[in-house]
């Protein structure tokens, strides 16, 4: 029973309700194919801001390859489906991909994860490019700098969004767990943290490795909805667009990355008709929000279904009071 | 309870502690006292496993201790309080006294211990829900160390518990390590304030760079001119 408290059916109820929205004004028309990629870019930014969220907000370390891990699920979903193009292979590219990509993780983050300082934005750094540069030479397999093109259509906005909501679901129940909090302290503490008994390696690592994975899930809906994929799509430019969320949003904020990575689709198509004047604009947006909110839009705030229920029973609670005070 | 024998800590090539050796008997309170540089904070992060040492022996209630890992260390009952005061800001007071119980597991058993904690320090109870980063300089280390009781040490190593506080606040904490003590937990404290820690400890032990230059009971000491020297550089 305790699955099914007021708090889980609330969250439940607010993803249907989006769920809904978003089904009926597709049904309506008012989100036609071109509103739909729009759609699709914000869910699948959902994913990766919430993930590279996890390594930056909460483990506190800085990740500048979440493009890298992206690119690894992008090609390991294009490859598998390519050869079986059904929902069977979209799930076998997917889950390759994400032991793929959780695997390198482990691999760049057990020695520089052990070090304190910000090696793993460096070492992120080197190996988003190791990726791109190897998925460029892998010949046949790959199709060099001409990409995968003819990956069957299998994604669309609804398994984007069944994925981006149970990634937010995944990383916000983490965050809370006791793994969570000794994440946080590392973050907060190391010297602390190590000193109650708490192996700051290890849980930096699993952040990092959980923020990598759900990276390559967001590369593989990514790969199988827009059919075309090639590594220049996955530069360092494409890591700073997710860090940027993240920082737009507020770092240490799940819910400010889930608004920022709105905010910013919605912006980008709104600003489309104005051409190259576009990131311009883009640029500007983002400088006032620094200006005016250093902490991104949220801060470190969330949003808290418990919260907001147990404000409501304790306002219910004491009107009995009140009214006791007032037949006195 | 505790020994340790022939330690010898090096930095890269710099030999921070050089066979040293000290005994910490169950029930004690037991100083090192020294200037800066001289070993102090070295040797505790060494016992508590934070720092490696090239040779020598750490044997803890028979177990040699010098390999094992923080997290085995702090489960055997050896609780450090590193020096500053490292508390956990952006967390309540009451999450950073949780956090102090991450490897235990007997719910019921740890909220008694926080509140044993709220005990000793009264203060920590009246801000449980503020965020330990508006607390005072003497409040946070009085969360360090309540932090630090809650993973119930049998051994608490105690790092400068007085840096950077007022006289005053000196005192209540020193107070409140001796209640501790009599309490029942043993105490290897660290201090470069020799008077203080000397005042109340059973024993000491006067450390110059990276050696043990004398030992000897808590008041005997204090007179001592080992410690004179110690402290005033001469």
């Amino acid at each position: 029973m305790r699955m099914l408290n007021k708090t889980n059916i609330g969250w439940l109820a607010l993803f249907l309700l989006v769920f809904a929205l978003i089904q009926g004004a597709v049904l309506v028309g008012w989100i036609d194919a071109f509103y739909e990629i729009a759609l699709v870019t914000i869910l699948i930014n959902v994913i990766l801001a919430v993930g590279l969220n996890l390594i930056i907000g909460y483990s506190g370390q800085f990740s500048l390859g979440h493009a890298g891990f992206m690119a690894i699920g992008a090609y390991a979903a294009g490859i598998v489906t390519k050869q079986i193009p059904n929902y069977g292979g979209l799930l076998v590219g997917m889950l390759s991909g994400m032991v793929i990509a959780g695997l390198v993780a482990l691999i760049v983050g057990i020695p520089t994860l052990r070090l304190k300082g910000d090696y793993l934005a460096i070492a992120t750094l080197g190996v988003a490019e190791i990726i791109r540069v190897a998925i460029l030479n892998m010949g046949g397999l790959t199709n060099g700098a001409a990409g995968l093109s003819g990956i069957p259509y299998l994604s669309t906005w609804f398994i984007a969004f069944l994925a981006a909501v149970f990634v937010i679901i995944l990383i916000a129940n983490y965050t809370r767990s006791s793994v969570g909090r000794a994440t946080i302290s590392v973050r907060e503490d190391d010297i602390a943290a190590e000193s109650l008994g708490i192996n700051t390696t290890r849980y930096k690592t699993v952040a990092f490795v959980l923020g990598a994975v759900t990276a390559s899930l967001a590369g593989s809906l990514h790969a199988t909805y827009f059919s075309v994929i090639s590594p220049d799509q996955f530069t360092f430019m494409r890591s700073i667009d997710i860090l940027i969320i993240v920082v737009f949003g507020g770092i240490g904020s799940l819910t400010g990355s889930v608004i920022a990575a709105a905010v910013l689709g919605v912006l980008n198509v709104f600003l489309q008709p104005f051409g190259s004047l576009r990131m311009i604009l883009y640029a500007l947006a983002l400088i006032f929000i620094m200006i005016f909110k250093p902490s991104g839009l949220l801060g470190t705030k969330e949003l808290q279904l418990s919260k907001w229920f147990n404000r409501k029973k304790k306002q219910t609670q004491r009107q009995p009071v009140k009214q006791k005070e007032a037949a006195r | 309870m505790l020994q340790v024998k022939n330690l010898t800590v090096h930095y890269g090539v710099i030999e921070a502690i050089k066979e040293v050796s000290f005994e910490v008997n169950e029930g004690e309170i037991v100083t090192l006292i020294g200037a800066n540089g001289a070993g102090k904070t070295t040797i505790l992060k060494t016992i508590s496993g934070l720092v490696r040492p090239t040779a020598g022996e750490i044997v803890y209630q028979e177990d040699i201790i010098q390999k094992a890992t923080p997290r085995a260390i702090v489960q055997k009952g050896l609780s450090h309080v590193p020096e500053g005061r490292h508390v956990f800001s952006g967390m309540s007071v009451m999450e950073n006294l949780e956090m102090g119980a991450f490897l235990r597991r007997d719910k019921k058993a740890i909220r008694q211990d926080i509140k044993k904690v709220f005990d000793l320090f009264p203060i920590l109870e009246e801000r449980k829900d503020q965020d330990s980063a508006t607390l005072s300089g003497g409040e946070q280390q009085m969360l360090a160390m309540g932090r630090a009781l809650v993973s119930k040490p049998k051994l608490l190593l105690l790092d400068e518990p007085s840096m950077g506080l007022a006289p005053l606040f000196i005192e209540q904490i020193f107070r409140i390590i001796k209640k501790i003590n009599e309490e029942g937990t043993t105490i290897l404290l660290i201090e470069q304030n020799a008077a203080v820690a000397l005042e109340i400890a059973t024993k000491g032990y006067v450390l110059e760079t990276g050696r043990i230059v004398e030992s000897g009971a808590g008041k005997d000491l204090l007179q001592s001119e080992a410690v004179q020297r110690a402290y005033l550089g001469a």
